[in-house]
Protein backbone atom coordinates (compact mmCIF):
# COMPACT_ATOMS: atom_id res chain seq x y z
CA UNK A 1 0.00 0.00 0.00
CA UNK A 2 1.27 3.38 -0.80
CA UNK A 3 1.11 5.81 1.79
CA UNK A 4 0.90 9.65 1.04
CA UNK A 5 3.11 12.13 2.87
CA UNK A 6 1.60 13.93 5.48
CA UNK A 7 0.42 17.51 5.25
CA UNK A 8 2.67 20.03 7.07
CA UNK A 9 0.28 20.42 9.85
CA UNK A 10 -0.40 17.06 10.64
CA UNK A 11 3.36 16.34 10.97
CA UNK A 12 3.62 15.47 15.05
CA UNK A 13 5.73 13.39 16.52
CA UNK A 14 2.78 10.80 17.68
CA UNK A 15 1.04 10.46 14.52
CA UNK A 16 4.33 9.86 12.66
CA UNK A 17 5.37 6.91 15.13
CA UNK A 18 2.71 5.08 14.29
CA UNK A 19 3.04 2.40 11.17
CA UNK A 20 -0.29 1.31 8.93
CA UNK A 21 0.14 -2.23 10.16
CA UNK A 22 -0.65 -0.92 13.58
CA UNK A 23 -3.84 0.73 12.50
CA UNK A 24 -5.01 -2.23 9.89
CA UNK A 25 -4.48 -4.82 12.85
CA UNK A 26 -6.36 -2.71 15.07
CA UNK A 27 -9.25 -2.31 13.34
CA UNK A 28 -9.12 -6.11 12.15
CA UNK A 29 -9.36 -7.03 15.90
CA UNK A 30 -12.42 -5.07 16.25
CA UNK A 31 -14.18 -5.83 13.32
CA UNK A 32 -13.44 -9.82 14.38
CA UNK A 33 -14.40 -9.53 17.79
CA UNK A 34 -17.25 -7.44 18.42
CA UNK A 35 -20.31 -9.70 18.18
CA UNK A 36 -23.80 -7.71 18.30
CA UNK A 37 -22.72 -4.14 18.24
CA UNK A 38 -20.89 -1.99 20.77
CA UNK A 39 -17.59 -1.24 18.49
CA UNK A 40 -17.67 2.13 19.76
CA UNK A 41 -16.84 1.05 23.53
CA UNK A 42 -14.01 -1.34 21.81
CA UNK A 43 -12.41 1.76 19.92
CA UNK A 44 -12.55 4.00 22.69
CA UNK A 45 -10.86 1.60 25.41
CA UNK A 46 -7.61 0.65 22.69
CA UNK A 47 -7.44 3.99 20.91
CA UNK A 48 -7.77 6.79 23.70
CA UNK A 49 -7.24 4.59 26.80
CA UNK A 50 -4.59 1.77 26.17
CA UNK A 51 -2.83 3.47 23.22
CA UNK A 52 -3.25 7.01 23.68
CA UNK A 53 -3.36 7.99 19.95
CA UNK A 54 -6.02 10.68 20.33
CA UNK A 55 -7.09 12.49 23.12
CA UNK A 56 -10.37 12.20 24.60
CA UNK A 57 -11.71 15.27 23.51
CA UNK A 58 -10.22 14.27 19.72
CA UNK A 59 -11.96 11.17 20.29
CA UNK A 60 -15.27 12.99 20.83
CA UNK A 61 -15.05 15.42 17.82
CA UNK A 62 -14.49 12.35 16.03
CA UNK A 63 -17.41 9.79 17.30
CA UNK A 64 -19.59 13.80 16.32
CA UNK A 65 -18.30 13.44 13.20
CA UNK A 66 -18.47 10.07 12.72
CA UNK A 67 -22.71 10.20 13.63
CA UNK A 68 -23.18 13.42 12.18
CA UNK A 69 -22.30 12.65 8.50
CA UNK A 70 -23.54 9.81 6.49
CA UNK A 71 -22.10 6.22 6.70
CA UNK A 72 -21.78 3.69 9.23
CA UNK A 73 -20.64 5.62 12.59
CA UNK A 74 -17.75 2.60 12.86
CA UNK A 75 -16.56 3.05 9.11
CA UNK A 76 -16.35 6.84 9.74
CA UNK A 77 -14.66 6.08 12.75
CA UNK A 78 -11.98 3.87 11.35
CA UNK A 79 -11.84 6.27 8.65
CA UNK A 80 -11.49 9.25 11.18
CA UNK A 81 -8.87 7.79 13.35
CA UNK A 82 -7.03 6.71 10.20
CA UNK A 83 -6.55 9.96 8.37
CA UNK A 84 -5.78 11.58 11.71
CA UNK A 85 -2.35 8.91 12.58
CA UNK A 86 -1.68 8.43 8.87
CA UNK A 87 -3.44 10.39 6.05
CA UNK A 88 -5.24 8.34 3.10
CA UNK A 89 -3.09 5.04 3.82
CA UNK A 90 -4.22 5.46 7.26
CA UNK A 91 -7.86 5.88 6.59
CA UNK A 92 -7.90 2.94 3.89
CA UNK A 93 -5.73 0.30 6.53
CA UNK A 94 -8.35 1.02 9.50
CA UNK A 95 -11.57 0.51 6.72
CA UNK A 96 -10.25 -2.53 5.27
CA UNK A 97 -9.31 -4.13 8.82
CA UNK A 98 -12.51 -3.64 9.79
CA UNK A 99 -14.29 -4.91 7.00
CA UNK A 100 -12.10 -7.65 6.33
CA UNK A 101 -13.45 -10.36 8.63
CA UNK A 102 -17.23 -9.38 9.34
CA UNK A 103 -17.34 -9.57 5.26
CA UNK A 104 -16.30 -13.60 5.08
CA UNK A 105 -18.31 -13.91 8.31
CA UNK A 106 -22.05 -13.08 7.25
CA UNK A 107 -21.52 -15.06 3.89
CA UNK A 108 -19.77 -17.98 5.79
CA UNK A 109 -22.95 -17.79 8.35
CA UNK A 110 -25.87 -17.42 5.75
CA UNK A 111 -24.25 -20.16 4.06
CA UNK A 112 -24.51 -22.75 6.98
CA UNK A 113 -28.23 -20.89 7.44
CA UNK A 114 -29.54 -21.70 3.89
CA UNK A 115 -28.30 -25.40 5.08
CA UNK A 116 -30.50 -25.50 7.66
CA UNK A 117 -32.99 -23.15 6.39
CA UNK A 118 -36.04 -26.04 6.89
CA UNK A 119 -36.16 -26.63 10.69
CA UNK A 120 -38.78 -24.07 11.72
CA UNK A 121 -37.36 -23.76 14.97
CA UNK A 122 -34.31 -22.15 13.64
CA UNK A 123 -36.54 -20.21 11.59
CA UNK A 124 -38.28 -19.01 15.02
CA UNK A 125 -34.82 -17.88 16.48
CA UNK A 126 -33.82 -16.08 13.56
CA UNK A 127 -37.19 -14.31 13.95
CA UNK A 128 -36.78 -13.77 17.75
CA UNK A 129 -32.94 -12.71 16.75
CA UNK A 130 -33.92 -10.36 14.66
CA UNK A 131 -36.52 -8.77 16.99
CA UNK A 132 -34.13 -8.49 19.57
CA UNK A 133 -31.25 -6.74 17.19
CA UNK A 134 -33.87 -3.81 16.49
CA UNK A 135 -33.38 -3.34 20.61
CA UNK A 136 -29.60 -3.04 19.45
CA UNK A 137 -29.95 0.78 17.59
CA UNK A 138 -33.30 1.33 19.48
CA UNK A 139 -31.63 1.64 22.50
CA UNK A 140 -28.88 4.03 20.53
CA UNK A 141 -31.67 6.11 19.58
CA UNK A 142 -32.93 6.48 23.28
CA UNK A 143 -29.45 7.04 24.70
CA UNK A 144 -29.01 9.66 21.68
CA UNK A 145 -32.36 11.55 22.56
CA UNK A 146 -29.97 13.74 25.29
CA UNK A 147 -28.21 15.28 22.58
CA UNK A 148 -31.10 15.40 19.80
CA UNK A 149 -34.23 16.26 21.64
CA UNK A 150 -33.21 19.53 22.89
CA UNK A 151 -36.47 21.58 22.13
CA UNK A 152 -39.75 21.30 20.37
CA UNK A 153 -38.78 21.63 16.97
CA UNK A 154 -36.00 19.02 17.52
CA UNK A 155 -38.76 16.98 18.98
CA UNK A 156 -41.14 17.60 16.00
CA UNK A 157 -38.25 16.64 13.64
CA UNK A 158 -37.56 13.37 15.08
CA UNK A 159 -41.35 12.40 15.00
CA UNK A 160 -41.85 13.37 11.60
CA UNK A 161 -38.64 11.27 10.51
CA UNK A 162 -40.42 8.27 12.61
CA UNK A 163 -43.90 8.69 10.72
CA UNK A 164 -42.78 9.20 7.22
CA UNK A 165 -40.23 6.82 7.26
CA UNK A 166 -41.01 4.25 9.75
CA UNK A 167 -44.26 4.12 9.45
CA UNK A 168 -45.62 5.63 6.28
CA UNK A 169 -42.68 4.36 3.89
CA UNK A 170 -41.94 7.41 1.95
CA UNK A 171 -38.74 7.60 0.17
CA UNK A 172 -35.71 8.46 2.42
CA UNK A 173 -34.02 10.67 0.03
CA UNK A 174 -36.42 13.85 -0.14
CA UNK A 175 -37.86 13.40 3.52
CA UNK A 176 -34.30 13.26 4.69
CA UNK A 177 -33.25 15.94 2.60
CA UNK A 178 -36.16 18.20 3.50
CA UNK A 179 -35.98 17.94 7.24
CA UNK A 180 -32.55 18.03 7.77
CA UNK A 181 -32.35 21.50 5.64
CA UNK A 182 -35.25 22.64 8.12
CA UNK A 183 -33.87 21.46 10.71
CA UNK A 184 -30.19 22.74 10.10
CA UNK A 185 -31.54 26.36 8.98
CA UNK A 186 -33.35 26.35 12.26
CA UNK A 187 -30.16 25.68 14.60
CA UNK A 188 -28.23 28.35 12.47
CA UNK A 189 -31.19 30.74 13.38
CA UNK A 190 -30.91 29.83 16.98
CA UNK A 191 -27.39 30.15 17.14
CA UNK A 192 -27.48 33.59 16.20
CA UNK A 193 -30.28 33.88 18.38
CA UNK A 194 -27.92 32.83 21.42
CA UNK A 195 -24.82 34.67 20.28
CA UNK B 1 -28.59 -10.02 -17.00
CA UNK B 2 -25.67 -10.50 -14.22
CA UNK B 3 -24.42 -7.09 -15.11
CA UNK B 4 -27.67 -4.98 -14.81
CA UNK B 5 -27.67 -6.46 -11.64
CA UNK B 6 -24.35 -5.29 -10.33
CA UNK B 7 -25.25 -2.00 -11.68
CA UNK B 8 -28.56 -1.79 -9.89
CA UNK B 9 -26.65 -2.78 -6.73
CA UNK B 10 -24.70 0.62 -7.32
CA UNK B 11 -27.72 2.33 -7.68
CA UNK B 12 -29.55 1.72 -4.94
CA UNK B 13 -27.07 1.51 -2.16
CA UNK B 14 -24.19 4.30 -3.50
CA UNK B 15 -27.74 6.88 -2.53
CA UNK B 16 -27.71 5.20 0.46
CA UNK B 17 -24.33 5.25 1.90
CA UNK B 18 -24.21 9.34 1.25
CA UNK B 19 -27.86 9.43 2.90
CA UNK B 20 -27.33 6.87 5.76
CA UNK B 21 -27.35 9.98 8.47
CA UNK B 22 -27.31 7.95 12.15
CA UNK B 23 -25.40 5.05 10.69
CA UNK B 24 -26.49 1.37 9.63
CA UNK B 25 -29.99 1.39 11.08
CA UNK B 26 -31.36 4.42 8.89
CA UNK B 27 -30.91 2.57 5.73
CA UNK B 28 -33.04 -0.62 6.66
CA UNK B 29 -36.64 1.53 6.07
CA UNK B 30 -35.26 2.09 2.80
CA UNK B 31 -33.70 -0.82 1.85
CA UNK B 32 -36.80 -2.78 3.11
CA UNK B 33 -38.68 -0.94 0.40
CA UNK B 34 -35.91 -1.00 -2.45
CA UNK B 35 -34.90 -4.75 -2.44
CA UNK B 36 -38.27 -5.98 -2.00
CA UNK B 37 -40.90 -3.74 -3.48
CA UNK B 38 -38.91 -2.27 -5.86
CA UNK B 39 -36.30 -4.47 -7.13
CA UNK B 40 -38.37 -8.02 -5.85
CA UNK B 41 -34.80 -9.56 -4.88
CA UNK B 42 -35.74 -10.58 -1.90
CA UNK B 43 -39.27 -11.75 0.07
CA UNK B 44 -39.66 -10.09 3.57
CA UNK B 45 -38.78 -13.27 5.12
CA UNK B 46 -35.55 -13.24 3.58
CA UNK B 47 -35.08 -10.04 4.42
CA UNK B 48 -35.49 -10.37 7.95
CA UNK B 49 -33.42 -13.89 7.97
CA UNK B 50 -30.91 -11.92 6.21
CA UNK B 51 -30.66 -9.30 8.91
CA UNK B 52 -31.19 -11.21 11.49
CA UNK B 53 -27.86 -13.42 10.64
CA UNK B 54 -26.04 -9.69 9.71
CA UNK B 55 -26.56 -9.28 13.45
CA UNK B 56 -25.09 -12.11 15.01
CA UNK B 57 -21.84 -11.56 13.08
CA UNK B 58 -19.37 -9.82 13.75
CA UNK B 59 -18.68 -6.35 12.38
CA UNK B 60 -21.23 -3.52 11.44
CA UNK B 61 -24.62 -4.36 11.10
CA UNK B 62 -24.70 -2.67 7.38
CA UNK B 63 -23.11 -6.17 6.24
CA UNK B 64 -26.33 -7.19 5.67
CA UNK B 65 -26.02 -5.21 2.35
CA UNK B 66 -23.26 -7.59 1.80
CA UNK B 67 -25.58 -10.15 2.39
CA UNK B 68 -28.17 -8.76 -0.24
CA UNK B 69 -25.34 -8.30 -2.86
CA UNK B 70 -24.89 -12.09 -2.39
CA UNK B 71 -28.35 -13.24 -3.07
CA UNK B 72 -28.40 -11.04 -6.01
CA UNK B 73 -25.01 -11.75 -7.79
CA UNK B 74 -23.27 -14.00 -5.85
CA UNK B 75 -20.08 -13.27 -4.85
CA UNK B 76 -19.28 -10.58 -7.20
CA UNK B 77 -22.49 -9.09 -6.40
CA UNK B 78 -21.32 -9.17 -2.27
CA UNK B 79 -18.17 -6.91 -3.42
CA UNK B 80 -20.12 -4.77 -5.56
CA UNK B 81 -22.59 -3.89 -2.72
CA UNK B 82 -19.82 -3.43 0.27
CA UNK B 83 -17.99 -0.98 -1.41
CA UNK B 84 -21.36 0.58 -2.74
CA UNK B 85 -22.57 0.85 0.72
CA UNK B 86 -18.92 1.79 2.59
CA UNK B 87 -17.02 3.65 -0.07
CA UNK B 88 -19.12 7.01 -1.23
CA UNK B 89 -19.78 7.86 2.31
CA UNK B 90 -16.13 6.87 2.82
CA UNK B 91 -14.97 8.98 0.93
CA UNK B 92 -17.47 11.99 2.31
CA UNK B 93 -16.15 11.05 5.94
CA UNK B 94 -12.31 11.20 4.89
CA UNK B 95 -12.41 15.15 3.56
CA UNK B 96 -14.61 15.92 6.24
CA UNK B 97 -11.87 14.80 9.26
CA UNK B 98 -9.82 17.01 7.30
CA UNK B 99 -11.72 20.12 7.26
CA UNK B 100 -13.67 19.26 10.47
CA UNK B 101 -11.23 21.06 13.27
CA UNK B 102 -10.49 24.31 11.19
CA UNK B 103 -14.61 24.93 11.55
CA UNK B 104 -14.52 23.82 15.23
CA UNK B 105 -16.39 26.53 17.20
CA UNK B 106 -18.11 28.24 14.10
CA UNK B 107 -21.89 29.09 13.90
CA UNK B 108 -21.76 26.38 11.19
CA UNK B 109 -20.01 23.55 12.74
CA UNK B 110 -22.60 23.91 15.76
CA UNK B 111 -25.54 24.59 13.73
CA UNK B 112 -25.08 21.43 11.59
CA UNK B 113 -24.19 19.46 14.56
CA UNK B 114 -27.74 20.22 16.36
CA UNK B 115 -29.47 20.56 13.07
CA UNK B 116 -28.59 16.66 11.96
CA UNK B 117 -28.75 15.09 15.41
CA UNK B 118 -32.39 14.84 15.87
CA UNK B 119 -32.54 13.71 11.89
CA UNK B 120 -30.24 11.11 12.97
CA UNK B 121 -32.39 10.11 16.34
CA UNK B 122 -35.61 9.67 14.35
CA UNK B 123 -34.20 7.30 11.53
CA UNK B 124 -33.03 5.08 13.81
CA UNK B 125 -36.56 4.74 15.49
CA UNK B 126 -37.77 4.20 12.00
CA UNK B 127 -35.32 1.45 11.12
CA UNK B 128 -36.58 -0.10 14.13
CA UNK B 129 -39.94 -0.08 12.97
CA UNK B 130 -39.58 -1.21 9.81
CA UNK B 131 -38.09 -4.22 10.69
CA UNK B 132 -40.67 -4.90 13.24
CA UNK B 133 -42.94 -4.51 10.96
CA UNK B 134 -41.14 -6.63 8.31
CA UNK B 135 -40.45 -9.83 10.98
CA UNK B 136 -44.90 -9.73 12.02
CA UNK B 137 -43.82 -10.85 15.19
CA UNK B 138 -46.92 -9.94 16.57
CA UNK B 139 -47.37 -8.40 20.67
CA UNK B 140 -44.29 -10.95 21.88
CA UNK B 141 -41.58 -9.46 19.26
CA UNK B 142 -42.33 -6.05 20.11
CA UNK B 143 -42.05 -6.53 24.04
CA UNK B 144 -38.71 -8.76 23.42
CA UNK B 145 -37.50 -5.68 21.48
CA UNK B 146 -38.68 -3.33 23.94
CA UNK B 147 -37.33 -5.25 26.76
CA UNK B 148 -33.89 -5.40 24.81
CA UNK B 149 -33.66 -1.76 24.49
CA UNK B 150 -34.14 -0.97 28.09
CA UNK B 151 -31.78 -3.65 29.05
CA UNK B 152 -29.03 -2.13 26.84
CA UNK B 153 -30.42 1.80 27.88
CA UNK B 154 -30.68 1.41 31.50
CA UNK B 155 -28.31 -1.46 32.28
CA UNK B 156 -25.85 -1.23 29.97
CA UNK B 157 -25.31 -5.04 28.82
CA UNK B 158 -23.39 -6.27 26.62
CA UNK B 159 -25.48 -6.87 23.53
CA UNK B 160 -24.74 -10.21 22.85
CA UNK B 161 -26.25 -12.27 25.59
CA UNK B 162 -28.82 -10.17 25.08
CA UNK B 163 -29.47 -11.25 21.42
CA UNK B 164 -29.05 -14.71 21.97
CA UNK B 165 -31.74 -14.25 25.16
CA UNK B 166 -34.26 -12.70 23.45
CA UNK B 167 -33.83 -15.28 20.33
CA UNK B 168 -34.30 -17.98 22.65
CA UNK B 169 -37.25 -16.25 24.15
CA UNK B 170 -39.21 -15.71 21.18
CA UNK B 171 -38.63 -19.57 20.05
CA UNK B 172 -39.88 -20.34 23.26
CA UNK B 173 -42.48 -18.34 23.50
CA UNK B 174 -43.80 -19.03 19.70
CA UNK B 175 -43.86 -22.64 21.12
CA UNK B 176 -45.75 -21.99 23.99
CA UNK B 177 -48.35 -20.32 22.17
CA UNK B 178 -48.25 -22.87 19.26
Amino acid sequence: MNDQPHPPSEDKATITRISLSEIFLLFFHIGSLSFGGGLIAWVYREVVERRRWLTQAEFLGGLTLAQVLPGINMANMAVYIGQRMRGIGGAVAGLVGLLLVPFFAVIGLVSIYAQLGTSTTLQSFMDGLATTAVGLFASVGVKSLHTSATGLIPVAVIAAIVVMVGFLRLPLIPVVLGLATLSVAIAWHRGAADA
Amino acid sequence: MRDDHLWTLLLVFVPMSLLSIGGGGSILAPMYHQTIEVHGWLTPREFIDLFAISRAAPGPGATVVTLVGWKVAGWTGALVASIAIFLPSSILCFVAARVWNRYRGTRLHGALERGLAPVGTGLLFAGAIAVLRAAETGPLGWVIAAAATALLVWRSMHPLPVLFAGGTLYMVGTRLIA
